[in-house]
């Protein structure tokens, strides 16, 4: 595939904000791809974001980008995309953005089942502010407010947004390059919300508390933590302790909450 | 659907509501509270039918999210809340004035702090609607003493919001909200409409936060194929974040500056009986109807009392009480709070006339009775 991914980026906003060896790179290069893929005219595509080091993504990107603040994103895109329901619309957000602070927005933009495809960078950790525990921590796992290691339960995202009503679930990880390109794909060509959640590595505020000083550490971590999930339903795998299954983990269908506001109006105007 | 030209009666919160769909609103988020549940529910009923949007979201930080996404995609867009709302949307009211997206949010004030007094009247929040979100940022609110001028002034808010492109912010009174009162509705058609500046050139000149702060910069709408960044965080005229002091400056300035500029076009007030006035009340919303009666009674009575009755809160009505203060006219002001606007009126008259606060926090109205009396007490 002739791909020029720069041709994606705001070339003028680079370099970077990343630390060398952060995985929120690698992420958006297969965002990038999936974008390459999904073939979308430039003008059609918006790009959402809450805040946090993850969130930084949208503004590298060249297309209509809102980096909008700590955990509101989904709001945001839900009204972006509500009012013009023409445009395809991607959210960008943390682990803590979007299961912490945004919890409750996640959960109802699920339950709507609006059309967008949210991409969750989850690093276990908050970046940005410097290594603080998110609700994604692992337990016993180290943080700056948690010296002592973690002792919440931590939150499995794809499982709670299946409850909550999302019809496309996925998860990948940056050592599953192309999985999570696929996911991103076929999570955009889902007319309904969409969940990827992209397990990413943070070797500066996550790695070096955690005996993984190093981005090579982390990624080994993340190929030896997490499981096709293929594999387990072809009962050729199953989940031992710290484990996670990655790929296509949920899928049904739904009513659209856009397509269904045209059946309001029809209604209203009978009236 | 209505009419061209109709004399219809109406309460406040349904006037908003009519005012904001002819002013050209299309898409309204909100969560129910008291004593502003109306416009939502008259918008869940009208817009569909419209060709507009109506969404209730999850609670207020997801409504004014939303709206400001709605505007972003080039909809007028607006959300209504009572005081625990209000505060809820602080955070992101100040991510529409620094990334000077249009939209319109109702106020309608009850009783607080915290749960307070659901339905009872207040004129509480009026430092919070300048000083509501952190950081110096412009701030244009207005406020209504009728079901008519409800109408008028949604129709002006949504106007004033796209010509500075930056959140304005209606403070209704609970009493005006919930008050019936005949109110003539002008032909939609021939209201004056204001809609953003939008961009007239290419990409490559496009400048959505440049300019100086005598003119409001363009601003495209999504999927008009001007892939613009837009972030909470200082940004040059393009919209790249930047952490150098003289774009910081910049940007500060310019957007507090567009709307301190025009002070002069934004600014109304009233002035009843001033010519000859020796004293005057200076009220806003529920509180000037009640001095409009004191002021009646205390003519009668021989005592030669005027009312300075502003529309628009902020930017302050300096001018207004200047020439007050110029003449030395003494000035009531009633406030339903224990003094918040006439903070501002003592700031202006600087100490070249006697101001006087008049107080009331326990739910209830002034009566024209307690301003006739303040009156004669004297200052
Ligand atoms: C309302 C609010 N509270 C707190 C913050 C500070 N803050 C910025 S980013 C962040 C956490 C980010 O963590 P995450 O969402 O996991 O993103 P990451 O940096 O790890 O990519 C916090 C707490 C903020 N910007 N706004
Ligand atoms: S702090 Fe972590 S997440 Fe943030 S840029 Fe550095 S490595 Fe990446
Ligand atoms: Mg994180």
């Amino acid at each position: 595939m002739p791909f020029n991914v720069t041709s994606y980026f705001r070339q003028e906003m680079l370099p970077h904000i990343w630390c060398p060896g952060c995985g929120n790179g690698i992420v958006l290069r297969d965002f990038a791809v999936a974008l390459e893929k999904l073939n979308y005219s430039r003008q059609e595509v918006v790009i959402v974001s809450g805040i946090g080091c993850s969130s930084r993504a949208a503004g590298y990107l060249d297309f209509d980008t809102v980096h909008t603040t700590h955990g509101r994103a989904l709001p945001f895109a839900t009204g972006i995309k509500f009012a013009n329901p023409g445009l395809k619309v991607f959210v960008i957000m943390g682990d803590g953005d979007a299961s912490s602070i945004g919890g409750n927005h996640l959960i109802h933009a699920c339950r709507r089942n609006i059309d967008l495809t949210a991409i969750i960078f989850n690093n276990h950790i908050y970046g940005m502010t410097g290594g603080q525990f998110s609700p994604m921590t692992p337990r016993d796992k180290k943080a700056t407010t948690a010296p002592y290691g973690m002792i919440e339960q931590s939150f499995d995202l794809c499982r709670l947004a299946e409850a909550a009503g999302a019809t496309y679930v996925g998860r990948a990880t940056t050592y599953h390059n192309q999985l999570l390109t696929r996911l991103i794909v076929e999570g955009a060509n889902n007319r309904g919300f969409s969940l990827i959640e992209a397990v990413t590595h943070c070797p500066t505020s996550y790695g070096r508390r955690n005996k993984m000083a190093t981005p090579t550490d982390m990624v080994r971590w993340q190929k030896e933590s997490a499981v096709l999930i293929d594999r387990i339903k072809e009962g050729r795998a199953s989940l031992q302790e710290g484990q996670f299954p990655v790929g296509l983990l949920h899928q049904h269908d739904a009513p659209e909450f856009t397509a269904e506001y045209l059946e309001v109006v029809k209604r209203a105007r009978e009236k | 659907m209505r009419k061209p030209i109709e004399i219809r009666l109406m309460q406040g919160n349904e006037a908003c509501a009519q005012g904001a769909v002819d002013a050209g609103v299309r898409f309204f988020a909100g969560y129910p509270i008291t004593p502003s549940t109306e416009i939502a529910e008259w918008m869940a009923r009208e817009m569909p039918a419209i060709g507009g949007k109506f969404i209730q979201m999850e609670d207020e930080i997801a409504s004014i999210a939303a709206i400001i996404g709605g505007s972003l995609a080039g909809v007028k867009s607006m959300t209504a809340t009572s005081g625990p709302g209000f505060s809820l949307m602080q955070e992101n009211i100040g991510y529409a004035c620094m990334t000077e997206v249009p939209c319109l949010i109702v106020n309608v004030q009850r009783g607080g702090p915290s749960t307070g007094r659901p339905t009872a009247p207040s004129q509480g929040d009026v430092m919070q609607a300048r000083w509501g979100t952190h950081g110096d940022h412009p701030s244009i609110a207005l406020s209504p003493w009728s079901v008519q001028e409800t109408y008028t002034l949604t129709v002006k808010a949504v106007n004033l919001s796209e010509k500075y492109r930056t959140p304005v912010i209606l403070l209704l009174d609970e009493v005006i909200a919930h008050l019936r009162e005949g109110v003539k509705l002008p032909d939609p058609r021939k209201l004056k409409l204001v809609e953003r500046p939008r961009p007239r050139g290419g990409r490559e000149e496009y400048r959505p936060f440049g300019g100086t702060m005598k003119e409001v910069p363009p601003i495209a709408d999504f999927g008009m194929g001007f892939n613009c960044n837009f972030t909470g965080l200082v940004h040059d005229e393009v919209g790249h974040p930047s952490n150098s002091p003289a774009v910081t400056d910049r940007l500060i300035r310019r957007l507090v500056g567009k709307v301190e500029y025009d002070r002069d076009q934004i600014i109304h007030w009233e002035e009843i009986e001033m010519k000859d006035a020796e004293m005057a009340i200076f009220a806003y919303g529920c509180s000037a109807r009640s001095s409009v009666s004191a002021l009646k009674a205390a003519r009668e009575l021989g005592m030669k009392v005027g009312l300075i009755r502003p529309t628009t809160l902020w930017p302050f009505p300096e001018k207004a009480v200047e020439a007050a203060a110029a003449r030395g006219i003494p000035l009531l002001v009633p406030e339903l709070n224990l003094g918040q606007l006439v903070l501002e009126v003592s700031r202006v008259a600087a100490g070249r006339t006697r101001v006087r606060p008049l107080s009331r926090v326990d739910g209830e109205l002034f009566t024209p009775m307690e301003i006739l009396s303040a009156l004669k007490e004297g200052f």
